[in-house]
């Protein structure tokens, strides 16, 4: 189902959340919201569940089509999985899951055997078999997430928020319960938006990466596209590393592995420059070189390690380097 | 001898501080506690029991019973009430709505009876219009109650506030992204999180509910087997000079805040809370 | 904006169970009690607050309830810092027992401290021996505040106390403070705020205190009367508005007592910020 958003705003007092922001999230995709804290990508998330109201007056809402902008959140059939995620201390894990299908209005509930039954392929869905009688505090940060997927899934939600998913967990299982996450969406094909402050994930895991700042969106985009033709400078900085060269009043952006080292003999004036390797760091994959300019100004450039001991460069050395793409940006 | 850590003192300075603290807490506390005890048995176990068989003393008893448990559920469900109000929503006048809640802790007991007495009270505003209805409120039941509720009103508040505030809202706003009504949330989400806290709320209104003594006082009218709590009723047996028979009914409000101290002390343990005191 | 919408239920129920109740059981009543001494007239009023009986209950009330909760404090102190910070048998119990003031009613109270510190009492004997009269007289005014004082100092600081990092302190050390110096100018300070809600909490209960001061006290007029013992010989005199004045102006005292501290207290949790 897909979910389109028209010039929302969203003011706290005299603070601007969102402004005049308008967003299509198609059917069925992954999609991130990016952005620094303070961007407004959660109060965003929080306006699509229902969870918070958009200014009086501003914007809608609508899924596939249908405004739901005046339907209360419990009716809205969202899936939101809190940050902390928000699991019910007391209750065992199978009666979180059940929670919400056991709330249901009486007309509309299900049998109790048909709940026990939607719990525990919820459970195997999320590979939590067999843990349905503990409680919260005694699983992991891992398991805890999934758990609260699984109740958020339970009540067959249109479509699924997640708010910084992988924010309280260690960097391990985050790298694993991330690429089980991608594996989960491909399979189940729900449409899911997911707030992050972490570019190496969004790139990673959304089919659409939505780049906010200052409760703007600077830019929409797959991960490729924003990555390799960032819109601003903005979407330049906070998306990987790059070298930030100023020339005159001429700001050009590099990114440290577009870059080639070549031999100061090799020098080509039309396209290179000249420069002194400064720092040499080569414990990792990848090689990183810091070479100064003649105008004084640092760049940081990513080699592989074969590359540089091809070079068998020391600090000191004088090199030229070639810029494969020099992006300009306003 | 390992040497001293730095940041702790010497075994003498150690000592005479916690001798210190031991002595203070003994003539302030446990000298009365025992004294209560030792005053009432001083005539024996028949005068004892004789006190606490005496008619206005059994229905001090009740009236004390009754009081507590009109008050104490009355105010339980304005704490309940008012922390709901005051953690789970951000409204203009809420800090004023939180301090009025406390302004009842600055009031003199005394002062609490007087209200009503000023409110309904033979020569108070309501008086003449309740007499010519026959309808009783400063020296019979409802005075002694509502001067309990005044008194007792912020227990149940206070403690909730604070615990409700630490807990955030997110299992609420869980709930209700997963459907649930508002009675759903209460009764499944937030209650269960809450209950020790409200236990401890309740435990402590009660003790000052079965206890208090200054409000009631004003509004009793000291009308021996009819409106004399127990507190009451001590004081006019301890004026009478009848010490033991006084003490003897002293030791069951004694008891009370014992049995209350313990129960605090246990849920304590199970749940964790801290004794941050009221 | 007059419907805001609102994400948890139950907005206007609370709201209007709390305000309703609030209004019924606590503001209705005390605008009476304003509206009763505001009726009686200013000139009034003056003659009725510059009696000399109830300029010497005034100066009892607030005289004895501010050098109890000073007592309170430094007891408190003591009592707080041994239960936090050493171990020694017993101790649960008598971190415990420290509420008991808080629990024991306060007519219980009233008459076992009377009882203890009478000439003929198990205290009251050895101080009479030294000449010093408790009972009937307004040091046992003092005795029974600060009995019922001291526990809202060690509840206030205890949390406190606990939360202190040991890495500060350790820190004074290792710059090469003793632990007297370290005690004035690290530990006390950080205290310090914690102390000064003890002391108002201790303050503003002794003022209002009836129960465990009227025995002990003797209620002589002029002597060992309290102010609270006077609105109620005010009332029993069918006096309505001269008892309202009186606990008008005591509130109102209370308050701004209360507000000042408020005010102070949070100036200086500002600057340990």
């Amino acid at each position: 189902m897909s979910i389109s958003i028209q010039s929302l705003r969203k003011s706290f007092g005299s603070y601007t959340a969102l402004d005049d922001l308008s967003l299509e999230v198609p059917d069925g995709s992954l999609t991130a919201l990016l952005g620094p804290s303070g961007s407004g990508k959660t109060t965003l998330l929080r306006i699509v569940a229902g969870l918070e109201f958009a200014d009086p007056g501003s914007g809608r809402i609508a899924f596939h089509g249908e405004d739901v902008s005046a339907i209360p959140a419990g009716k809205r059939g969202v899936g939101f999985v809190f940050q902390h995620y928000a699991l019910f201390r007391h209750m065992t894990v199978a009666q979180n899951i059940a929670f919400g299908l056991s709330v249901a209005p009486r007309s509309s509930r299900l049998q109790a055997e048909e709940i026990r039954r939607r719990v525990m392929e919820l459970l195997k869905l999320v590979k939590l078999d067999g843990l349905e009688g503990r409680r919260p505090h005694e699983l992991s940060g891992g398991q805890r997430q999934r758990v609260a997927l699984a109740r958020a899934l339970a009540i067959r939600p249109k479509v699924l928020l997640l708010d910084e998913p992988f924010g309280a967990l260690d960097a391990q299982v985050r790298k694993d319960l991330r690429r089980w996450l991608r594996v989960f969406h491909d399979e189940i094909g729900l449409t899911t938006l997911f707030v992050t402050h972490d570019q190496e994930e969004a790139l990673e895991l959304a089919d659409q990466v939505v780049v906010m700042r200052n409760a703007r969106i600077e830019q929409v985009g797959n991960p490729q596209t924003v990555y390799d033709q960032p819109r601003t400078p903005f979407v330049y900085e906070f998306l990987g590393n790059v070298n930030k060269l100023g020339f005159g009043n001429d700001t050009r952006y590099v990114r440290p592995h577009e870059i080639e080292v070549l031999f100061a003999a090799e020098f080509d004036p039309s396209t290179d420059s000249l420069a002194q390797v400064h720092h040499l760091f080569s414990a990792g994959p990848v090689a990183t070189l810091t070479a100064k300019l003649h105008d004084g100004q640092f760049l940081d450039i990513e080699l592989s390690r074969r590359q540089l001991a091809e070079l068998s460069l020391s600090v000191g050395d004088e090199v030229a380097v070639r810029p494969l793409v020099a992006e300009r940006v306003r | 001898m390992n040497p001293r850590s730095p940041i702790t003192e010497s075994r003498a300075v150690r000592f005479v501080l916690i001798t210190g603290a031991i002595f203070v807490l003994t003539l302030f506390l446990l000298l009365p506690l025992f004294a209560v005890f030792a005053e009432a048995l001083r005539r024996g176990w028949e005068v004892f029991f004789a006190a606490l068989e005496d008619d206005a003393a059994q229905s001090a008893i009740r009236l004390t019973l009754l009081a507590a448990g009109i008050s104490v559920p009355l105010n339980t469900v304005f704490g309940i009430s008012a922390a709901w109000l005051i953690t789970k929503f951000r409204f203009k006048g809420r800090a004023l709505l939180l301090s009025l809640i406390d302004l009842p802790f600055a009031v003199s007991p005394v002062i609490a009876g007087l209200v009503w007495v000023l409110l309904f009270g033979a020569k108070g505003w309501f008086g003449p219009w309740l007499a010519e209805r026959d309808i009783e409120i400063i020296f019979a039941l409802p005075g002694i109650i509502l001067a309990t509720v005044f008194v007792t009103f912020p227990f149940v508040a206070r403690e909730l506030i604070p615990l409700m505030d630490s807990q955030g809202n997110d299992q609420e706003e869980a709930a209700v992204t997963l459907g649930a009504s508002g009675w759903n949330i209460f009764w499944r989400v937030t209650l269960p999180n809450i209950k020790w806290g409200l236990l401890y709320g309740i435990l402590l209104c009660n003790a000052r509910a079965m206890g208090e003594f200054g409000a009631v006082s004003v509004v009793s009218g000291h009308i021996r087997g009819e409106t004399n709590t127990l507190p009451l009723h001590v004081e006019v047996l301890y004026n009478e000079y009848q010490f033991s028979a006084a003490f003897a009914c002293a030791t069951l409000l004694a008891l009370l805040a014992l049995v209350t101290l313990g129960l605090k002390g246990l849920i304590e343990r199970w749940s964790g809370h801290s004794s941050t005191g009221n | 904006m007059a419907c805001k919408k609102r994400v948890i239920p139950g907005f206007s129920l609370s709201l209007g169970v709390t305000v309703i109740y609030l209004g019924l059981i606590i503001m209705i009543p005390l605008a009476a009690l304003f509206l009763k001494a505001a009726g009686v007239g200013p000139a009034e009023w003056w003659e009725i607050l510059t009696t000399r009986r109830v300029l010497q209950a005034a100066k009892l009330t607030f005289g004895a309830s501010a050098a109890a909760a000073m007592v309170s404090v430094v007891l408190g102190l003591l009592v707080t810092w041994v239960l936090v910070r050493y171990e020694f048998p017993g101790k649960r119990l008598l971190d415990g027992m420290v509420d008991l003031p808080f629990a024991l009613p306060t007519a219980v109270a009233g008459i076992t401290l009377t009882q203890i510190y009478a000439p003929n009492g198990w205290i009251g004997i050895h101080l009479e021996k030294l000449g010093i009269q408790a009972a009937y007289n307004s040091l046992g005014v003092f005795i029974a505040l600060t009995f019922i004082g001291f526990p809202f100092v060690v509840r206030t600081v205890q949390p406190v106390m606990e939360d202190l990092g040991k890495d500060i302190e350790e820190a004074a050390a290792t710059l090469g403070a003793d632990r007297w110096t370290v005690f004035w100018r690290v530990i006390l300070p950080m205290l310090t705020p914690a102390l000064v809600t003890g002391f108002a909490l201790a303050f503003a209960r002794a003022i209002g205190e009836y129960g465990s001061v009227i025995f002990i006290s003797g209620n002589l007029p002029m002597k060992t009367e309290i102010l609270p013992l006077l609105i109620v010989s005010q009332l029993e005199q069918f006096k309505y508005g001269a008892a309202s004045v009186i606990a008008a102006a005591m509130l109102t005292v209370s308050f701004l007592l209360l507000l000042l501290i408020n005010l102070l207290q949070r100036r200086m949790d500002w600057q340990h910020r």
